[in-house]
């Protein structure tokens, strides 16, 4: 290995490891601060303490992930001065613009408002209070939106012209609303709801299955009807966010075979141009000499996902690397991306997420409203609801427990979805960091050391290794707990709180910290 | 005036932003130690800054973001070439966020030492780090013709910028001390004027030489109006905090930041980083800047959205403007 391919690689991997952590926790972010602010808006709707158990369990969770998720965020901010400073100076003019109006437009509501929701419990009005928490929703949800398009512009470079040695903005409107953007978007924001619908039906069903086996005199049944609401919350949900997800994601491939042939190309290890081209399941290929040695393909289907119809023609790895390479020359060794990582990368995506979209449809159906959740079929209000198959037969005992599993496993597919979602859209765009326009290779920070880069990368897979298990046994606990019932639903507290010298004055705040 | 000269005023005004405000939070946090004498002492310090210490924190992202977009050159040069300070600080903010959030989480003794711990030193550590980082900034680096940064890491660790640092680590602990005075009530809010006396005495002096250094090497008229208001800031104060009028000490403390760093921006101009190896490889407002479209629609966004945003965040300090004390914490 050269020095410069280590330098180089050094740099992948720390951006590599520091944006997939920081995307563990985004996608909890969007998805859960929205599912808390609906229950929290039940709650303040009905006044029933269900919803008000409900908001503050999830609340308190959505805390403990959303400050991994601010905190290494921070890093994002600055690590492309850090270690892509030749990137930072050919695209600061049009990357640079989302980043700040991210910061400006959607972080300070972010933070103000978060603030606001967690001490404010006893200090602000309920519905002011309530507004802030949507505030947090719609803040989290802007500052992924530019994110994205700033992402979108490195995957299809629009309204920018090269000048001075760099990529200067022309057209900002079409930075933002280009259509890579906008279905990217859409795609991003859907299966983040899958992870928050996952994530609330996994803990649901924890927290259900405990209570079935507990003695019915420990039974809360305040506890017991929040959760299978959270359930429900979360089920539909998922079962929304996947179909969601499922169209966003055809129309993102569609746009992507058209922008970035090689990287669907790659995705399907289809070596050389085929129509009508087939869907590869499983394909086992020797990279070196560009082609599978096993595959099992559905014929035709690719061409229907590329273009919508059965017979269109897919361009191959092959010959979309000849084409790059008359196009752009020697810019870099060739244009193929890491071809299976980025075919499996890909299956992995579209199988766990699946997965879950299956589990919960499946959960819906096993838990409807009629037979689960009606008064009249169940004997009393503490009773766990049951897996119902018709109006009076239940699923068998086997069955009974895996669906439980199922429905507590389902909790992680997303989040595993989400990460190769990731590795797939940014691997597949390798060689370039702005497609066409200019490589990885030259977009690193030529003045860093190999040493320094060595510290830093060691710094923070550390840092990260141990706030990964700190965060992860928080959580546990907290979701192990569930709902308490310590607290009095809150009343109506007057702005600032009670006057001084009044008789609540001195009342403890509840404060998180 | 052009659109690159009012871009390098508003990032001085986001840099003077998260200072005053940061500036106290991290003194807060440091205090943590050196103030408060057992677990309510300390939940009561923390909770002066708990709603407000993360939307402060935004006042950096903002910076960072704005620089990236409105000088590309200055903020690939400084983030690569301050590589390993710049992580030890975004460790330190990684740390110090994670701890706030939970370090109530669980109910065991060791576990919120060990957090506290943390807060204290990932609010000194970047305390120091800024002005350490800034002093470097105005002294200048090496930056070679390519506007690369070719110093190393013990190159910013000069006498100047560990000064510079001295300085920010205790003007923000006086600072803090001022705001703990300001924001508590009963023994801990008498303890916290005592303390922010000597520690701004000290902050007083460490400032006058820095400022002075910084007017003599570098400074002009208007730099030497900004060292006279910060440096009378700074003694009013000190005299508010010893009337017991607490409101007054911690609006002057807040003075002596923004004209202190209002006066290093000053001396700044019209350079962003100037270069020891040779003036001519200085980055400048112009040669690091970003394309004027760029700027205007910046300058478009950052007029509507900037007074929003100190609306509601203003807000948010009116809303828990309360003082709170040890019987505001459940034992």
């Amino acid at each position: 290995m050269d020095l410069a391919l280590a330098h180089e690689t050094m740099a992948r991997w720390q951006f590599g490891i520091t944006t997939v952590y920081h995307f563990l926790f985004v996608p909890l972010t969007i998805s859960l601060t929205a599912l808390v602010a609906g229950l929290q808006t039940a709650w303040v709707r009905t006044g029933r303490e269900k919803y008000f158990r409900a908001t503050k369990f999830w609340g308190k969770l959505m805390l403990i992930n959303l400050a991994m998720g601010v905190v290494t965020g921070i890093v994002q901010e600055f690590q492309f001065g850090m270690s892509w400073s030749s990137y930072s100076r050919f695209v600061g003019d049009i990357f640079g613009a989302p980043l700040a109006f991210e910061a400006l437009i959607a972080f300070f509501f972010e933070s103000t408002f978060i603030g606001l929701w967690i001490f404010g419990w006893d200090r602000l009005p309920k519905k002011l209070h309530l507004l802030s928490i949507w505030m947090v929703a719609i803040g989290s949800t802007l500052s992924a939106y530019f994110i994205l398009a700033a992402n979108s512009w490195m995957q299809h470079p629009v309204g920018y012209e090269l000048a001075n040695g760099r990529a200067q903005l022309t057209d900002f409107p079409k930075v933002l609303f280009q259509n890579t953007t906008l279905v990217v978007v859409f795609h991003t924001i859907t299966s983040a709801f899958l992870t928050g619908g996952a994530f609330m039906i996994g803990i649901s069903a924890y927290q259900l299955r405990k209570a079935s086996r507990a003695a019915k005199a420990d039974r809360n049944p305040v506890k017991v009807a929040a959760m299978s609401t959270s359930l429900r919350l979360g089920l539909i949900t998922c079962l929304i966010a996947g179909l969601g997800t499922a169209v966003s994601g055809d129309a993102l491939g569609k746009v992507m075979f058209e922008q970035q042939p090689m990287k669907m190309a790659a995705a399907e290890a289809l070596w050389d141009t085929d129509s009508p081209a087939p869907f590869s399941i499983f394909a086992y290929g020797d990279v070196a000499k560009g082609h599978n040695t096993v595959e099992v393909t559905i014929p035709g289907l690719l061409s229907f996902l590329a273009k919508g119809d059965f017979s269109s023609p897919v361009p191959g790895i092959n010959d979309t690397n000849a084409a790059e390479k008359a196009k752009y020359g020697d810019k870099a060794p060739d244009y193929k991306p890491n071809i299976p990582t980025t075919f499996w990368a890909f299956r992995w995506m579209i199988g766990f997420g699946m997965t879950s979209f299956v589990i919960a449809l499946a959960g819906l159906w096993l838990t409807r409203r009629r037979f689960w959740l009606a008064p009249e079929f169940r004997r009393a209000g503490d009773e766990v609801p049951r897996f119902m198959l018709t109006k009076n037969r239940e699923l068998g005992p086997f069955l009974n427990k895996w669906a439980w599993r199922a429905a507590i496993w389902t909790l992680l597919f997303p989040v595993i979805a989400c990460s190769w979602g990731w590795i797939f859209t940014e691997m597949g765009r390798q060689p370039w960091a702005v497609y066409g326009l200019m490589t990885t290779a030259d977009a690193v920070s030529p003045g860093v050391t190999i040493a320094e880069q060595w510290t830093s990368l060691v710094v923070l897979t550390l840092l990260y290794g141990i706030l990964a298990v700190v965060e992860v046994k928080l959580m546990v606990k907290y979701a192990k707990a569930g709902p308490t019932d310590e607290e009095p639903p809150r009343g109506n507290p007057t702005l600032g709180g009670p006057p001084p010298g009044s008789e609540d004055a001195d009342k403890p705040f509840a404060f998180a910290y | 005036m052009q659109l690159h000269d009012v871009w390098f005023v508003l990032i001085a005004v986001l840099w003077i932003g998260y200072f005053f405000l940061e500036g106290f939070d991290f003194g807060v946090g440091i205090l943590t130690k050196a103030l408060a004498r057992d677990e309510r002492e300390r939940r009561v310090l923390i909770n002066t800054i708990g709603p407000v210490w993360d939307g402060n924190e935004v006042w950096l992202l903002t910076a960072g973001g704005a620089t990236f977009a409105a000088f590309p050159e200055w903020y690939a040069t400084l983030f690569s070439g301050f590589y390993l300070a710049l992580l030890l600080i975004l460790v330190c903010l990684i740390v110090r966020g994670v701890a706030f959030e939970y370090r109530g989480k669980r109910d065991d003794a060791a576990w919120k030492r060990n957090w506290d711990t943390a807060i204290f030193w990932t609010s000194l550590l970047p305390a120091f780090l800024w002005g350490v980082a800034f002093g470097n900034i105005v002294h200048g680096v090496k930056i070679d013709a390519s506007k690369e940064y070719v110093g190393s890491f013990l190159d910013l660790l000069n006498g100047y910028a560990i000064l510079g640092g001295l300085v920010t680590l205790f003007l923000f602990t006086f600072h803090g001390a001022v705001f703990t005075a300001l924001k508590t009530v009963g023994e801990i809010r008498e303890r916290a004027r005592a303390l922010a006396l000597k520690v701004g005495v000290v902050a007083a002096l460490l400032a006058l030489a820095f400022l002075i250094w910084t007017q003599l090497h570098h400074g002009d008229n208007w730099s030497f109006a900004a060292m006279v208001v910060a440096a009378l800031a700074l003694v009013g104060a000190l005299v508010a905090n010893q009337l017991g009028r607490e409101g007054w000490a911690f609006l002057l403390s807040g003075v002596t930041i923004v004209a202190a760093v209002a006066m290093l921006f000053l001396t700044l101009f019209p350079d962003v980083m100037p270069s020891t190896l040779n003036p001519a490889w200085s980055l400048t407002v112009s040669n690091a800047s970003a394309s004027p479209y760029t700027l205007r629609i910046m300058t478009w966004v950052a007029a509507i959205m900037t007074p929003v945003v100190l609306v509601y965040q203003g807000w948010t300090y009116w809303v828990f403007r309360r003082r709170i004390g040890v019987h505001n914490i459940p034992a």
